[in-house]
């Protein structure tokens, strides 16, 4: 397959972007965030769930749980390009919502060949809010870790770990072992034996929790067991893609929030941005996010157009928009000076969201060695 | 990984289709010396002919200056240089010598010149017929260029010249040197004046080439002498006093928009048909080289290292094909200007990395029969300073950054 030269980014994906930046713009400004997430800064604040779920509706209207359901189950089918553009625009405002979670759960549902994986398509075209229970206590992302268990009867047991804004959505996909393989699971967050156990977070713009399942009975099979690692293998590219093209969005303002601070902030009679030892970290933060920018949209083509390179690329955007992530949210605080350092502050919001997505699917440091062990041959096969 | 434009025009598909062709058909033999790494690395007579010898058989094919109207020898298309680029880049063509012409004199004339210059200079500069370098740093400007020094003094229809300008790559085969010189002592910006100087006739007659030695020991780059020096009034480029905004064309496409009329400022080809950016070299390397008695793929520490080098690589070339999709891009000027400096920094930090794979043998000389990859990569290394110094340091261009994108107050 050949990859356009243009990533594939269309009309359509300009007008979705568009449409997300103004509606952000709209309903979700970082005083009205600020007010939202940010006013209390108890630490019982730590494991609550603040969200406007007049927004969450707004989005449903446009049909953003949509857009990345095949049409062949009754989505729109836009590519992952488009969803990059889309999620840049949830970074850049910070907007908690289930939506990044149902994204990545409609890649995972996409890649299982079931009816009922085509059913809860169909579902979440029309708004079923959906987050992956697909991670085991120690944090570990490879396709068959899991704690939870399936038995014969097909009953769920166990803890998934790490499950983000779990609080939100109205079904979880579950990874769980049997002795036939791995096989992935659709459960109802209000199903008998289920209980989601809220973490205390540092982001204030998302919530996660661990989720006990207790002898869970009316699971629907995604994927039966052996069946789960290829479809977690094959959506993950799209996951990466989709945090790291948060992380851009995400960095790009804290670039332009500190710049513009840069602009005005007066010392020594002069704005700081004079000072070069101000002037070029924020350039350096600019290199590194458009760096990070263009492998997102190179790894979402890739995804679209040529699935072969799609993992190789998708662990680069990820990898570098970790770095960019990290990097900017430091260089936010510390050429903010003391303001930066305090919760009145915006800044901290995109801060603390960066570091969250920074580990979120492995950071920089684990894309990479993964992508040795493949580009390099893993360590001792060299004679 | 190949990257087409199923969105070709069916101008630019015809285009694509005819450089594929020709380029299978006409990529030249490879010598039996030694090819400089890039351009500005030509030392001998034997290196530069070659190169223009493949230059103009590009340009004959149309592979050259495809953009610019057919009567100043260009090929009267739109928008398809940088499908040439492409396709050149994909053949492992050589790369073309003229640099300084393509990528600076040739905008800047046809930008800023007279119909009868623009007849005159710019097919030549094409067919490399004649070279092109550079007269803008002095000893008392680098990083500050509009202190430039060198003057012009009019004299009737012409000006006479005194003034020294230093680091001129290429002037040793050059027939013109785009020069700014000082026309009013008084003023600092508004007292500069652009010309187009035939340096090679002056040779002997008011112009002194004297070759300058760099650290790694080969020639290159020069220093010019002019004394009393006389350029007639119809080689001076726009008006009296305006040398700085004509200065600002040639600076933009030296630094940012090279890419985009010669392949060779992105990225050179090497002598080994591979590009110094290729990113199996690196890898390729630490699979065969062995450093403190264990083999350098299995140093988890240079896994990483080679590895976050294969993706600034890798965001390099997408940064490149970002730029070209306006919706997915902010500021018009943000990424070409960035081109210079993620360019030169990714090239001196590959070679560092090279070197530091290869171990011991990073010891090794060009010349010792036992260096690996020929000895490039601490060559490479060493020559990567005259890409991070050169149109302007890689400081001056993080204010440039600074100030034009992000509107920050100007350093100066």
């Amino acid at each position: 397959m050949t990859r356009p030269h243009d990533f594939g980014f269309d009309d359509a994906a300009q007008i979705l972007k568009d449409t997300a930046r103004r509606l952000l713009q709209d309903h979700c400004a970082p005083e009205a965030l600020h007010r939202l997430v940010a006013t209390s800064s108890e630490p019982a604040r730590a494991s609550e769930c603040v969200w406007d779920e007049a927004l969450w509706r707004r989005m449903l209207d446009l049909g953003w749980t949509a857009v990345a359901v095949p049409e062949r189950a009754g989505g729109f089918g836009m590519g992952l390009v488009a969803i990059a553009g889309l999620v840049e625009e949830l970074g850049r405002a910070a907007v908690p919502s289930p939506l990044v979670a149902t994204l990545c759960s409609t890649y995972v549902a996409a890649a299982c060949d079931t009816d009922a994986a085509r059913q809860l398509l169909l579902r979440i075209a029309a708004g079923l809010s959906v987050s992956l229970a697909i991670t085991d206590r120690r944090g570990s992302w490879a396709p068959e870790d899991t704690d939870v268990a399936v038995d014969e009867a097909g009953a769920l047991s166990g803890t998934a770990w790490f499950v983000q804004d779990a609080r939100k959505v109205a079904g979880l996909i579950v990874k769980a072992r049997s002795p036939r393989g791995v096989g992935l699971y659709l459960v109802d967050v209000d199903a008998a034996g289920v209980t989601i156990v809220p973490d205390a977070i540092l982001d204030l713009t998302r919530d996660q929790a661990h989720v006990e399942l207790r002898d869970v009975r009316d699971a629907q099979v995604l994927a039966g067991p052996g069946d789960g690692v290829r479809a977690l293998v094959a959506a993950e590219p799209a996951l990466l893609t989709i945090v790291a093209a948060d992380m851009v969005g995400a960095a790009e303002w804290q670039l332009q929030t500190t710049a513009e601070y840069a602009r005005t902030r007066v010392q020594f009679e002069r704005p700081i941005g004079f000072f070069q030892a101000v002037k070029h970290p924020l350039v350096d933060m600019m290199v590194q996010i458009d760096a990070a920018r263009s492998l997102v949209y190179d790894a979402a083509c890739a995804f679209d157009h040529e699935p072969e390179t799609a993992e190789v690329c998708a662990r680069m955007a990820k990898a570098a928009a970790s770095d960019a992530a990290a990097d900017c949210s430091g260089r936010s605080v510390q050429l903010h000076g003391g303001i930066g350092f305090t919760w009145e502050c915006f800044i901290h919001l995109w801060f603390k969201r960066q570091k969250h997505n920074e580990v979120l699917y492995g950071d920089g440091a684990h894309q990479r060695a993964r992508l040795a062990d493949r580009l390099l041959g893993r360590i001792g096969e060299t004679a | 990984m190949t990257t087409t434009a199923p969105s070709d025009s069916s101008e630019q598909a015809t285009f694509r289709a005819h450089c594929k062709a020709w380029l299978a058909a006409n990529l030249p033999p490879r010598p039996n010396f030694r090819l400089p790494l890039g351009p500005l690395e030509i030392a001998t007579i034997e290196q530069l002919e070659y190169l223009c010898a493949w230059q103009k058989a590009a340009h004959s094919a149309g592979l050259v200056g495809c953009d610019y109207p057919r009567e100043y020898g260009g090929g009267g298309l739109r928008d398809c240089q940088w499908i040439a680029n492409h396709e050149l880049k994909a053949a492992g063509a050589p790369f073309f010598p003229n640099i300084v012409g393509l990528g600076m004199a040739a905008p800047t004339i046809f930008h800023h010149g007279t119909e009868a210059q623009k007849r005159r200079l710019l097919a030549p500069l094409f067919a490399a017929d004649e070279i092109w370098c550079q007269g803008f740093s002095e000893p008392g400007a680098g990083s500050d260029l509009a202190n430039v020094q060198a003057f012009a003094e009019r004299d009737g229809e012409r000006w006479i010249v005194n003034g020294h300008k230093v680091w001129t790559t290429l002037a040793h085969f050059a027939t013109w040197m785009i020069l700014l010189c000082r026309t009013d002592r008084s003023r600092k910006y508004e007292g500069m004046t652009y010309f187009v100087a035939p340096i090679r006739d002056g040779v002997g007659r008011g112009v002194a080439i004297r070759p300058l030695v760099k650290m790694t020991g080969e020639l290159g780059f020069n220093e010019v002498f002019f004394e009393s020096y006389p350029i007639e009034d119809d080689l001076r480029l726009d008006e009296v006093g305006r040398g700085w905004a004509v200065a600002m064309t040639t600076l933009l496409h030296e630094r940012g928009a090279g890419s985009l009329v010669t392949p060779s400022s992105g990225g050179g080809v090497g002598d080994d048909g591979e590009t110094t950016l290729g990113a199996g070299g690196l890898i390729e390397l630490a699979k065969r080289s062995h450093r403190n008695g264990r083999p350098a793929s299995d140093d988890p520490r240079l896994r990483d290292a080679i590895v976050q080098m294969l993706i600034r690589q890798r965001a390099f070339a997408q940064n490149e094909r970002r730029a070209a999709v306006p919706a997915l891009v902010d500021h018009p000027l943000r990424l070409p200007l960035q081109h210079k400096l993620t360019l030169s920094e990714l090239l001196q930090d590959t070679a560092r990395l090279a070197c530091e794979i290869e171990g011991m043998a990073a010891t090794l000389h060009q010349t010792d029969p036992g260096a690996p990859a020929g000895g490039r990569w601490p060559h490479a290394y060493m020559n990567s300073y005259g890409f991070t110094i050169a149109a302007g340091s890689n400081e001056v261009q993080r204010n440039i950054l600074g100030e034009r994108v992000l509107g920050l107050a100007k350093s100066k």
